[in-house]
This record gives structure tokens, C-alpha cells and sequence, in this order.
């Protein structure tokens, strides 16, 4: 028995070892087959060596120019500044105004409150249009509707996001506490009432917080709604970059990453503080 | 009788129930003073916001209706007797969508930059998890080294990578991957890394009890306990990635964006809804298809 080798065992009991051998094969077989696709959409996207090795130096010429900062004191702080402050604006204004939107809608659009199919699929089949949507689309539409600006960056924000959270605050409608709800029921209140002192203390907490979360997340979308012309940042950002003016492309994005993470900050010191913190 | 003499007794001069008044004050001043600090920040944040953002009430009457207007115009005009003519017939669907053929190559691009942008963007980051975990690796450069870079990688978002590679490697959906791939590799780089702090190190000193070596510790020991939670992330990153390559085309970077910034800013109104409609039903199929794909990949957790 000692002197068993691997191959005596083989012989011995072939099954094991064919199967092993099978699933390797089947491994080897889809390792390749997904290689092959790889290399169809290398050559479907037209990708070349050649390409590859000129964007690739190219690249480093780009960050080369990153790191130089010419005549820095002649930047326009201005609309930098100006283009920060409307990102911010835009982010905090339009989540504001979609979390009220959305409230009352999804009052309507939680089974828990309205009974008939109706109207409450009508709602919901609303929401998931205007999530469907993206945000940069719903921003462009707007640019054509309404011109280039801040204007309608908010409303591009604003609309995606009643689709979002009004979603988000009716799940949290249908999983009240019925308790709450049929004990306020029981004193005789109204259905205003009901709705008041039954509902609203129990969905609060998610209606701030997920206000607040989606203000930090919007920040960082309101970045680049400018890039098809619907104002803030975004707009002095690609601007530049169009024009190859990388030096002041990279202190704008610097600036975005330090921006973000300051709202990402001060939200989470909101949280502690409002939400989640020891007075409550 | 003595139960009605109890309830005469004056509480307030109790010095636990004085204590928790006085406790209870406290905390009610406390909360206003939150509340009022609260509020107050608010209304200044509001007011600045809307002088910013130029919101102004004459502003948004002028410019509801015209966006009512502009959706009302990309509808199709479909008319019900003649929706199922050919392609010349005007009210028809084949009219609504005589470009169908287009459409769905450019879909097919979008699905595809999607695909090949998750794939890179997830092999980076399983390169980059090992490393970035607190656990895993001794070396404090290595570790925070690895995680500056991933925080980079997710931090600028995709369209602006896309910007940056079509100018340097030409319009087309090769920048998009890229920029795709970057994004992806970052965004899961982090969820990756974090799976890998939460391992059991059971099989991690069991093979390095047999003599591996580190990569050995992180293919047999590590790497089967965290595949399933892998490939959940990676199947989510790849609806998130679905959703945001058909934008890219914005900045030239490949995909039906492209097609649908082009008939946006031509308003070729009926081609802008066929679009949108049509970009909306590819992402519902593919969230539901990876949403089922996701609970196979953690049903197999079950099993192990």
C-alpha cells in the first residue's frame, strides 16, 4: 500500500479522476471563451496596438501638464468659485424639493394607505419613469427645454430624485407598525389625523435620513450635470478639459474631491448630531 | 385609605423626582436649542441656494410649460388605425421606429462597453483587494498605498474619465471602457477589501501552516470564502455600469448616448422618446436578470 503512486491510484479508480479532469476542461473551455468575446469587442471597439500605446503616452503628456500650474493667479476664481457654489446649490435645493414632492406621493403610492390598485400603480409606474431616466438625461432634456444654467441642473435633480426617494419612503409607508396606527385609529382621530399621528412619526427618521444621504449623493452627481451644459461645476470642469487646459482641469477636480468629502462630513456630523444622536 | 394618602404626598419635593425635572428641563432645552440651530441653518442654506441656483418663481412659470411643451413633443403621434403600416406611414410604429436596426447595434455597443468595462474594472479590483485589506497584509505603505489609489479611481466620476480618454485615445467606445473599467476598479476595489476583512482566518494559517506563500494564502485560503460575495458586487456594478455607458456617449465615448445626445440637440423629437423608452426596458431586463443571477451566486453560500 506504501508504495502507492499517484498513477497506481488513477488506475484504480478512474472515476474520480475523470471528473476532476472534466471540470478542468469545462474551466479551461469558458477562461477561453470569454478571452475570445474580449478579443471580438477589442475588435468591434476598434482597438489597436498602435491606438493603445498613443493614447497611453498621450496620457502621460496630459498629467504632466496636471502637475504644472502656469500662471495660476490669472485663473478665473470667479466662475470657479461661482460654478462650486451652484453644484452645492443644485444638489441641496432639488433633493429638498423632491423629498416634499415626494412625501405626499408616496402617501398615495403605499399599499398600507390606499387601498384601491389604481391610483397606487399609477404613482409607482411614475416613479419608476422618472428613476428610469438618468440624471444627465433628464438634465440634458431640460437644457433644451429651458436653457443652459443651474436652472435646470436643479430640476434634472429634482425629477430623478421624486422617482428615488418617493419610492424609497412608500416601502417605508407599507412597513409601519399597523399597532401605531390602529391605536391613533381607535381614539376617534380623522383620516388626516390617522395619517399625521400614525404615519409620519414612524417614517420620520428614514424621511431625514434618506434626505440628508441623498443631498451627500446628489453633491457628487450635481458635479457633472455641466458637462451637457445644465450649470455648476461640471460646466468649468469639461470646459477647460475641451479646451486642454489640464492644469486647471486637475485644480478643479481637487477641489470637487475636497467639496465632497466636506459635505460628506458635515452630513455625517447632521446625523449624529440630529438623527441618530442622544437628544432624540 | 392609605393608597389616597400617597397619591397627596407632594412629589416635587422628592429629590429623585427634582433630579429627573430638572434632567428633563435640561434635555428639553437641549433639543429646541438643536432644533431652532437646526432650522435656522437651514433657512440660510435655502435662501442662499435659491439666489444661486437661480430659482426664482417668475423663472420656473416661464419654464414649466415650455418642458411640459418639449415632453409632450418627443411622444410619438401613434394613431390607431394605421399603427401596424410600414415604415412610411405616418401614426405608425414602424414609422416611430424606422431606425430600429441602429438602435439596437448601438444598445448592443452600450451592453457590450458595459461588459467589458465591469470585466477589466473588476480584475483590477480583485488585483487591488488583497492589498487593501487590514488583515492580509503586514506593510502600512503597501495597505495605504493601495487605498489612495482605489479612493482616486472612485472618486472623479466616469463621464469626466470619459472626457479625458477621448481625447487622448479617440471618440468611440474604447474610452468608455476605460473609463468604465477605472471607476469600477476603484468602487469595487472598496467593497472587495472589505468582504476580505471579515474572512475567517482558519484557512488563511492552515495553508500557510503548509508552507504557502502569501499569494497561495490568498487563492486557497481567502479567495473561496469571499467568490460569492464577488460575484453578487460585480453583477451589481454591472447594472450600475449598463445605466451609466448609455450616457457616455454624451462626450463621445461610444454607446447609444451618443446617438441620443445627436437627436436631442437636432430635436428630432418622436427619436428622442423611441430612445429613452428603449434604454429603459434594457436596463429593467438586465436589473431583473442580475438580480436572479445575484441569488444564485449567494444561494451557492448556502451550500458551502
Amino acid at each position: 500500500m506504501s508504495s502507492l503512486t499517484i498513477d497506481d491510484v488513477r488506475a484504480r479508480h478512474p472515476e474520480p479522476f475523470r471528473q476532476a479532469s472534466r471540470r478542468l476542461q469545462i474551466q479551461v473551455g469558458a477562461v477561453a471563451a470569454c478571452l475570445a468575446y474580449g478579443l471580438f469587442c477589442a475588435w468591434l471597439f476598434d482597438v489597436s496596438w498602435q491606438r493603445l500605446t498613443a493614447g497611453l503616452g498621450r496620457i502621460g503628456v496630459v498629467f504632466g501638464q496636471m502637475l504644472v500650474w502656469k500662471d495660476f493667479w490669472s485663473w478665473d476664481f470667479e466662475g470657479i468659485f461661482l460654478g462650486l457654489g451652484q453644484s452645492l446649490a443644485m444638489a441641496f435645493l432639488g433633493t429638498i424639493m423632491a423629498s416634499l414632492v415626494a412625501l405626499p406621493l408616496a402617501f398615495l403610492a403605499a399599499r398600507t394607505v390606499v387601498r384601491p390598485a389604481l391610483p397606487r400603480h399609477v404613482i409607482r409606474r411614475l416613479f419608476d419613469m422618472l428613476r428610469g431616466i438618468d440624471q444627465l438625461i433628464w438634465a440634458l432634456v431640460f437644457v433644451r427645454a429651458l436653457g443652459l444654467g443651474p436652472l435646470s441642473g436643479l430640476l434634472a435633480i429634482f425629477t430623478s430624485d421624486i422617482g428615488t426617494l418617493g419610492k424609497l419612503y412608500s416601502e417605508a409607508l407599507e412597513n409601519v407598525d399597523r399597532k401605531q396606527v390602529e391605536g391613533v385609529r381607535a381614539t376617534g382621530a380623522s383620516r388626516m389625523q390617522v395619517y399625521r399621528f400614525g404615519f409620519l412619526p414612524q417614517i420620520f427618521p428614514v424621511f431625514l435620513s434618506q434626505t440628508l444621504y441623498y443631498i451627500e449623493s446628489n453633491t457628487r452627481s450635481a458635479t457633472v450635470l455641466g458637462v451637457v451644459g445644465a450649470g455648476g461645476i461640471g460646466l468649468q470642469l469639461s470646459e477647460r478639459m475641451k479646451v486642454q487646459y489640464w492644469d486647471q482641469a486637475a485644480f478643479i477636480m481637487l477641489l470637487i474631491l475636497l467639496t465632497v468629502s466636506l459635505v460628506d462630513q458635515a452630513s455625517a456630523l447632521i446625523r449624529r448630531r440630529f438623527i441618530g444622536g442622544p437628544s432624540r | 385609605m392609605a393608597g389616597s394618602d400617597a397619591l397627596h404626598i407632594d412629589l416635587g419635593n422628592r429629590p429623585a423626582v427634582r433630579n429627573f425635572e430638572l434632567h428633563r428641563h435640561e434635555l428639553m432645552a437641549r433639543r429646541r436649542r438643536d432644533s431652532a440651530i437646526f432650522f435656522l441653518a437651514l433657512a440660510i442654506g435655502l435662501a442662499v441656494s435659491l439666489n444661486v441656483a437661480q430659482l426664482f418663481p417668475e423663472r420656473l412659470l416661464t419654464g414649466l410649460p415650455k418642458v411640459g411643451d418639449y415632453i409632450y413633443a418627443t411622444l410619438p403621434h401613434l394613431r390607431p388605425d394605421v399603427l401596424f403600416e410600414n415604415s412610411k406611414t405616418e401614426g405608425s410604429l414602424a414609422y416611430w421606429y424606422f431606425n430600429l436596426p441602429k438602435y439596437l447595434r448601438l444598445l448592443a455597443e452600450t451592453l457590450n462597453m458595459a461588459l467589458i468595462g465591469t470585466a477589466l474594472g473588476a480584475t483590477g479590483a480583485l488585483v487591488m483587494c488583497f492589498p487593501a485589506s487590514r488583515n492580509l497584509v503586514r506593510s502600512t505603505w503597501i495597505y495605504a498605498g493601495t487605498r489612495r489609489l482605489m479612493e482616486v479611481c472612485r472618486a472623479i466620476p466616469e463621464i469626466i474619465y470619459a472626457i479625458l480618454f477621448v481625447y487622448t485615445f479617440g471618440i468611440g467606445p474604447l474610452a468608455g471602457v476605460l473609463a468604465l473599467a477605472i471607476h469600477t476598479a476603484g468602487a469595487l476595489g472598496k467593497l472587495f477589501s472589505e468582504v476580505n476583512e471579515n474572512v475567517a482566518t482558519g484557512p488563511i494559517e492552515g495553508v500557510r501552516g503548509a508552507g504557502g506563500s502569501w499569494l497561495q494564502e490568498m487563492r486557497y485560503g481567502v479567495f473561496p470564502q469571499v467568490l460569492p460575495n464577488f460575484l453578487s458586487y460585480t453583477l451589481l456594478r454591472f447594472e450600475i455600469n449598463v445605466r451609466s455607458s448609455s450616457i457616455l456617449g454624451f462626450v463621445g465615448a461610444g454607446g447609444i448616448g451618443q446617438e441620443l445626445y445627436y437627436v436631442i440637440s437636432f430635436n428630432f423629437y418622436e427619436e428622442v422618446s423611441a430612445i429613452v423608452l428603449m434604454v429603459i426596458l434594457t436596463v429593467t431586463a438586465i436589473d431583473l436578470l442580475s438580480a436572479k443571477l445575484r441569488a444564485m451566486a449567494t444561494g451557492e453560500e448556502h451550500m458551502l
